[in-house]
């Protein structure tokens, strides 16, 4: 039977998260002291062959995104961040990590910003996430004093400091573009891009922003090595994910998987199967900005290739698991009602349409064809929004017109 | 020219500061929330006008500009809370609180918020009591919570 595979969540309950000691003797920081022997260039091309994507959705591939940022300006000042406004509804394994193993996440984005040339990094993080805050801040503190953040990194004279900054409660800050504006103190409006932060990110400078747990992979590739990491994983998806599975399982809750296990492992030998009385009917991947399934899901591996080739996303891993009893119009009408709340309102079709949607979506039940018209307008709406929110609504509702219309 | 530039990027890296500064101004505010005096201190503070930090506190969900209770109740109405029954548990929030989502109870012991996806999700429905998660709940529970918040302030 398939078993959970931790990387980012390896010392979770091996360590208490409050200690650094107990970290260190996990073997916490080891990746970085490896790295600081190493030549950037080098680990650049070891994190591209990797073959690690962006653990926040988008699946960008991540040593590109260093290497676009590293080589964007050779003596400029450079950012790192790090996006921990985790919002994507039924998400919260950036949360499991931050809370748990915060230094998993530290030396993460220490090992990014010495490959970049990077000296100052922040972490934005969600102001919701109150046990993450305290803990994060605890561990910053006791990373400096160990020498690992701060003047002259073990004494290899690299320098880097590491600060939080607080949301306030915006989905759409979660948004990179739209995260730097939050982060340089402004409403959380989004940016036009290009150009991209890897070119001009915060303040103008060259900035990398990657996910919590994007970041929480670098240390063990560098620890255990390429060959290790490339043997996890499918063709197009290496490595491992976590995926939070809510809905009415048995055992709802986190787990990191080699990518490519399907659904029905995860599902069935891992989260314990459904509840009792409760038929599996389909399930939404990857939140709201997700798609809808069916049944006929269940054994295709859950991994970027597979999924994107039959028109699915596995978006932040996501997957809320719907059963006989789910109320889909209504289920729709919450995620429309979402996008409705989030929208910034800068872009007039977002604004106006995540409006009429939520509309529509009240009338769905009486009125199923409306689906089309739905589709038809969320359609009009991604072509002409600046920001991945107003390109969203069309994701779930395609997909509620194929399997549940 | 060259100070100009980095007196510049000074206040810039000092304004990213400003979303802490108003978590901080609205936890000092015994009303929980941002007042105008306190949007002035912010504006003197950050040298910026009333409108621009008006803009900012207005934006974000986390700020409110009116006056709100000794408990912030935030109950998670995202996808999966909802599909878990996080409804029934407004229902009931507004019985128990003897007020309405959107308002705070006659002796301003509760205000009631609904909060988008907390990332409890796990442990749906939640909520939020101030700073506290509050997860799996069920009438019982729930009852039983803020009967125990009401025993506390009697």
């Amino acid at each position: 039977m398939i078993a959970e595979k931790r990387i980012s969540l390896a010392r979770i309950e091996k360590i208490n998260a409050d200690s650094i000691d107990d970290s260190l003797k996990a073997g916490a920081y080891n990746g970085l002291k490896k790295a600081l022997t190493m030549n950037p260039e080098e680990m650049i091309e070891k994190f591209e062959k990797s073959g690690l994507r962006g653990r926040g959705g988008a699946g960008f591939p991540t040593g590109l995104k260093q290497k676009f940022t590293r080589s964007s300006c050779l003596d400029c000042e450079k950012y790192i961040i790090c996006n921990a406004d985790e919002g994507e509804p039924g998400t919260f394994k950036d949360r499991v990590i931050m809370e748990r193993d915060p230094h998993m996440l530290i030396e993460g984005m220490i090992i990014a910003a010495y490959v970049i040339g990077a000296s100052r990094g922040f972490i934005y993080i969600r102001g919701e996430y109150q046990r993450s805050i305290e803990v994060l801040q605890k561990a910053i503190e006791d990373s400096n004093k160990n020498g690992f953040l701060g003047e002259n990194v073990l004494g290899s004279g690299f320098n880097f400091n590491l600060e939080l900054r607080l949301g306030a409660g915006s989905y759409l800050c979660g948004e990179e573009l739209t995260l730097l504006e939050s982060l340089e103190g402004k409403r959380g409006y989004p940016r036009i891009k290009p150009p991209f932060p890897a070119q001009k990110g915060l303040w103008e400078s060259p900035t990398l922003i990657n996910n919590v747990e994007t970041f929480s992979h670098l240390p063990a590739i560098l620890n255990e090595g390429l060959d290790w990491y490339t043997s996890l994983g499918t063709e197009e998806s290496k490595g491992t994910k976590i995926f939070t599975i809510t809905g009415r399982v048995q055992k709802p809750g986190f787990y990191e998987m080699e990518m490519g296990c399907t659904l029905r492992e995860l599902l069935f030998d891992i989260a314990g199967g459904m509840k009792d009385g409760y038929e599996f009917k389909g399930a939404l991947l990857g939140g709201a900005a997700g798609t809808f399934v069916d049944e006929s899901f269940l054994d295709i591996p859950l991994a970027y290739e597979t999924l994107k080739a039959r028109g699915a996303t596995l978006g932040s891993g996501a997957i809320l698991v719907l059963d006989q009893e789910t109320d889909m119009p209504s289920l729709l009408h919450n995620l429309m009602d979402f996008f409705k709340h989030e929208s910034c309102g800068k872009c007039v079709p977002c604004r106006v349409g995540t409006t009429m949607l939520t509309e529509m979506a009240a009338k769905l039940k009486n009125e199923p064809e409306l689906i089309h018209k739905m589709t038809k307008e969320a359609h009009y709406m991604a072509e002409t929004s600046l920001c991945p929110l107003g390109q969203s609504p069309i994701l779930p509702l395609k997909s509620y017109r194929e399997y549940y219309s | 020219m060259k100070y100009e530039a980095g007196l510049q990027k000074d206040r810039a890296e000092k304004k990213s500061l400003i979303i802490e500064h108003l978590h901080s101004l609205q936890d000092a505010n015994p009303k929980q929330f941002l007042s105008e005096d306190d949007l002035k201190k912010c504006a003197k503070e950050f040298n910026l006008t009333m409108a621009e930090v008006y803009g900012i506190a207005s934006y974000y969900s986390m700020f409110s500009l009116k006056p709100r209770g000794k408990y912030i109740i935030r109950l998670c109405k995202s996808s999966v809370c909802h599909m878990m029954g996080a409804e029934n548990m407004a229902s009931k929030i507004e019985s128990l609180c003897k007020t309405k989502f959107g308002n705070t109870s006659a002796n301003d012991l509760f205000t009631l918020e609904y909060a988008e996806c907390l990332g409890q999700c796990e442990k749906a429905p939640a909520m939020m009591i101030n700073k506290n998660v509050h997860g799996s709940l069920n009438p019982e529970s729930l009852e039983k919570i803020i009967e125990n918040l009401k025993k506390e302030n009697a």
